[in-house]
């Protein structure tokens, strides 16, 4: 008899990811391994501390509040009343999930379905479209457009035509996801740009999805704006977080979702109903490191401050060094990644797989021969607009000093050797 | 075309839609439609939120949450405390999504020696956020809208939400209590399937049933013949068995855990869920994992890369420690799989005791910590409310917390809706407790018991 067990139809089609397919190649520890968006660097000593204190405690090896543990939610709500100038009730306001990543899952399982369209905008964070599918909704794509031509400097040139996002609304759209600071561009919104947003979601009463993983990231001359402190939005945005990027803890996979009762309360449903709880040491350990930088949070040296400036040197340093290895980086405003157009080196990979898209066959010959990972851009996009994205990859550049020079050492060797 | 409504008419508008009783959300605007999924209908509701929340405010010993009281065993903290203090710094960084490399080859190791097969650690087991995690996976890949899954009462109260979420219908089938003809107290293998009974679940729609073995709340440990039953009933309706093994150390009276994946033509069509929560008693940490052919894993990993993706690297890395540890001690006296079930074995008589002794009439659980007691005797106490909607065992717990500080569970949380009150006399207690806690718990009911009589 055939084994009649398959797939459910939710999961059709999203078995397949970047990820899978680029972190096992780029395990070889021979390769400079710029691609995946983990720090190579350590977390904060005094998180590390946190958690080895916790280890200690008994009653902390077992289960915690479901939707949160009381000293993390207390801390966040904390933070964040700071930032968003508003009261953040710690236990209907928020939901700790594992990592961003589970927030953005319990809240497009929460709040959409069947019947929904929700605004993607390319390039997007790769998990939001199949996400969005699982839920049983249409992904509706708008790019970022580069408005230099194609003679992108920075990630503020890369913008959304006005016109064109107005025209993806519609009696069906349910939300749009915002990512800012954005991954892969590392394009920080400006007000103006979210108050289009903003004015779009009202006049059609959608819900917006904030992903703001990368919130403390932003570089000089710019600012994070929360879309959820927009007049009309607080009760329309469940703004997300990660510790993972906050903290460069990446493993520890805690994200938190912020928003008002009647949304949450949903998130909090979906999140009962698929782990229950998170775990509570590492829930603790946070929750300490958190006050520590709460109580800095007007000193320059805070964490959330000092991890920036850090990363702007490391941003600078990485341009520097694509530019002399004749690459076109886009500068991030914000956030770990770069872009950066590799069409100027004109390396002909017309001899390797025809079905993939040319950033996909650049990135898997610079593995093999230069010995250096990034990830093709145009895994960040619908299928629509994959052409016009295919000359970018994508660069992570939160990493430690030896890992930058052995790039430099091979950017810097890049045009002595031929294809 | 909506137009943008002044901020004083919407919230005039808004104030008409909201639902009454939430006097906070009232006075804040809201989006005007609707905005939940329809996922979530019928599934928001959960005994825990409320029950632990009794537990924390009244509870001066809380038997009702499944979780120890004594700590985690020495070893375990001491492989977390080591992986951070080895100064690999990237243990606090992302591991491998589908588990971290040393847990889920140790798990294969294990398993394979428990299972008498061989098992690749990259396809054949996945690692969940507790098993929890696990069981979603389960349900999400595999039950589909219009499937029917077959659930045996009484159950962990997660596997019908579950299964409703993917747009499945729960079958409930009971097990049935056959109390001994002597007088003497009931074990929990006094409570089985009806075959027939069983028999007749299995339609052309079914898609799997649930096995929870040993079972949450009774302590049930399923016998070799009814897993056979159940077994050959899967074969002939080529239905998926989801087997929960949760408490798989934890077997009393030297009985044995048998692992249906383990029966003729079932390995093919079982995914085996484990804790590490259970296994090493650190709830906290929410490590599980699913064991299991790849032609049903591939599945559940799909699920799992599209909701959590990975799971934390360094209790992932402490709990492989804990495993390679018992590897090399299996079968040993000081494997904490034979000294844990022991210890729990005697915690287990002596709450029997406590119980009987003030007329409570416990059913002795083979495996799990948790035990099912018969409360009819102090039935007086808290009133019966004529056409009240909640069942007996319900409020008697909760009468019992509030007033006696002990804390339990209803059994009727573990059943469906339509049967909550076919069984309305038992609370569950959870017995993973320190010596302390358990006399605590006993000095309680004896006063209770003292005042019945006196009074």
């Amino acid at each position: 008899m055939p084994f009649r067990h398959k797939n459910t139809r939710r999961i059709e089609g999203l078995d397949s990811n970047v990820w899978v397919e680029f972190t096992k190649v780029a395990a070889d520890p021979s390769i400079v391994n710029l691609g995946q968006g983990l720090p190579d660097i350590s977390p904060p000593s005094y998180v590390k501390e946190e958690l080895a204190k916790v280890a200690a405690v008994d009653r902390l090896n077992q289960y915690t509040r479901g939707f949160g543990h009381p000293s993390l939610v207390k801390a966040l709500s904390q933070v964040y009343e700071k930032v968003c100038g508003r009261k953040i009730d710690p236990l209907t306001d928020i939901l700790v999930t594992v990592g961003a990543y589970g927030s953005l899952f319990s809240t497009i399982q929460a709040l959409i379905e069947e019947g929904d369209e929700v605004i993607i905008i390319e390039p997007f964070y790769d998990c939001y479209e199949p996400m969005v599918k699982m839920a049983g909704a249409k992904p509706v794509f708008i790019p970022l457009r580069c408005k230099k031509d194609g003679n992108s400097a920075s990630s503020a040139d890369w913008v959304l035509d006005p016109a064109e996002l107005a025209n993806k609304f519609n009696s069906k759209t349910k939300a749009i996801i915002l990512n800012t600071p954005h991954n892969p561009i590392g394009k920080v919104f400006t007000l103006e740009e979210l108050q289009v947003i903003a004015d779009l979601c009202i006049k059609h009463d959608t819900l917006c999805i904030s992903d703001e993983v990368y919130e403390w990231l932003v570089y000089k001359g710019n600012k994070h704006i929360k879309i959820a402190t927009l007049p009309g939005m607080w009760e329309r945005t469940v703004t997300i977080g990660s510790a993972g990027k906050t903290y460069s803890v990446t493993g520890w996979k805690l994200g938190w979702s912020i928003g008002p009762e009647y949304l949450i309360k949903h998130l909090q449903v979906v999140h009962q109903n698929t782990l229950y709880t998170c775990p509570t040491p590492l829930q603790e350990a946070l929750a300490q490191a958190f006050w520590v930088d709460y109580k800095r949070m007007d000193d320059p040296d805070c964490y959330f401050y000092s991890l920036s400036r850090e990363l702007e040197s490391k941003r600078d340093r990485m341009a520097q060094l694509l530019k002399e290895a004749g690459l076109k980086p886009v500068i991030p405003d914000g956030g770990y990644f770069m872009i950066v157009d590799v069409s100027t080196l004109n390396v002909d990979l017309s001899d390797l797989d025809e079905k993939q898209p040319y950033d996909y066959k650049f990135v898997k010959w610079m593995i093999a021969s230069k010995k250096l990972s990034a990830i093709p851009l145009s895994a960040f996009c619908g299928l629509e607009t994959k052409k016009q994205f295919e000359k970018y990859i994508r660069f992570c550049f939160i990493k430690k000093d030896s890992t930058l020079d052995a790039a430099e050492v091979i950017l810097k060797n890049w045009n002595k050797q031929t294809g | 075309m909506l137009r943008r409504a002044g901020p004083s008419l919407r919230h005039f508008l808004l104030e008409r839609n909201s639902s009454a009783g939430h006097s906070s959300c009232s006075r804040e605007a809201k989006m005007s439609r609707p905005v939940q999924a329809r996922r979530l209908e019928g599934i928001d509701k959960n005994i825990w939120v409320e029950f632990v929340n009794l537990a924390a405010t009244y509870s001066k010993v809380n038997l009702g949450q499944g979780f120890p009281d004594f700590p985690a065993p020495d070893f375990l903290t001491e492989a977390l405390r080591r992986a951070l203090g080895g100064g690999n710094h990237m243990l606090h960084q992302y591991t491998r999504a589908f588990g971290h490399p040393p847990l889920v080859k140790v798990l294969a190791q294990f398993f394979e020696k428990l299972l008498g097969r061989d098992l690749d650690p990259m396809t054949n087991v996945m690692v969940t956020v507790g098993a929890y995690q696990g069981l979603f996976c389960c349900f999400q890949a595999l039950v589909d809208e219009g499937d029917e899954v077959i659930i045996i009462e009484p159950f962990f109260d997660c596997y019908e939400p579950m299964v409703k979420m993917a747009g499945g219908t729960p079958v409930f089938v009971p097990l049935r209590p056959n109390p001994p003809k002597d007088g003497k107290l009931m074990s929990s293998a006094d409570w089985q399937l009806d075959p027939a009974e069983l028999a007749s679940k299995f339609s052309e729609r079914t898609k799997a049933i649930v096995l929870n073995s040993p079972n949450n709340p009774l302590g049930k440990v399923f016998s070799r013949e009814e897993l056979g039953l159940i077994a050959e009933l899967c074969v002939k309706h080529d239905v998926l068995c989801i087997s929960d093994e949760v408490y798989e150390w934890l077997v009393y009276d030297g009985k044995q855990h048998i692992r249906i994946a383990s029966l003729q033509g079932m390995w093919d069509r079982t995914v085996i869920i484990g804790s590490a929560g259970k296994t090493f008693s650190a709830t906290g940490w929410k490590v599980g994992w699913v064991v299991g052919p790849d032609r049903l894993l591939q599945h559940l990993r799909t699920v799992h890369q599209n909701s959590v993706y990975h799971c934390a690297t360094i209790a992932q890395e402490a709990v492989a420690q804990g495993f390679q540890r018992e590897l090399m001690l299996y079968g040993k006296p000081e494997s904490y799989f034979v000294q844990l079930p022991k210890e729990l074995q005697q915690k287990r008589d002596w709450l029997v005791q406590s119980l009987d002794g003030v007329g409570m009439k416990p059913i002795i659980p083979e495996g799990t910590y948790f035990l099912v007691a018969d409360i009819s005797p102090f039935k007086s106490d808290v009133p019966d409310v004529p056409n009240s909607d909640e069942p007996y065992d319900s409020r008697f717990a909760k009468w019992m917390v509030k007033n006696k500080g002990l804390a339990a569970i209803p059994l009727s949380a573990f059943y469906s809706e339509a049967h909550k009150n076919n069984y309305t006399n038992f609370i569950r207690f959870c017995f993973a407790k320190e010596e302390a806690t358990l006399k605590a718990a006993s000095d309680i009911l004896q006063k209770w018991k003292q005042e019945k009589t006196s009074s």
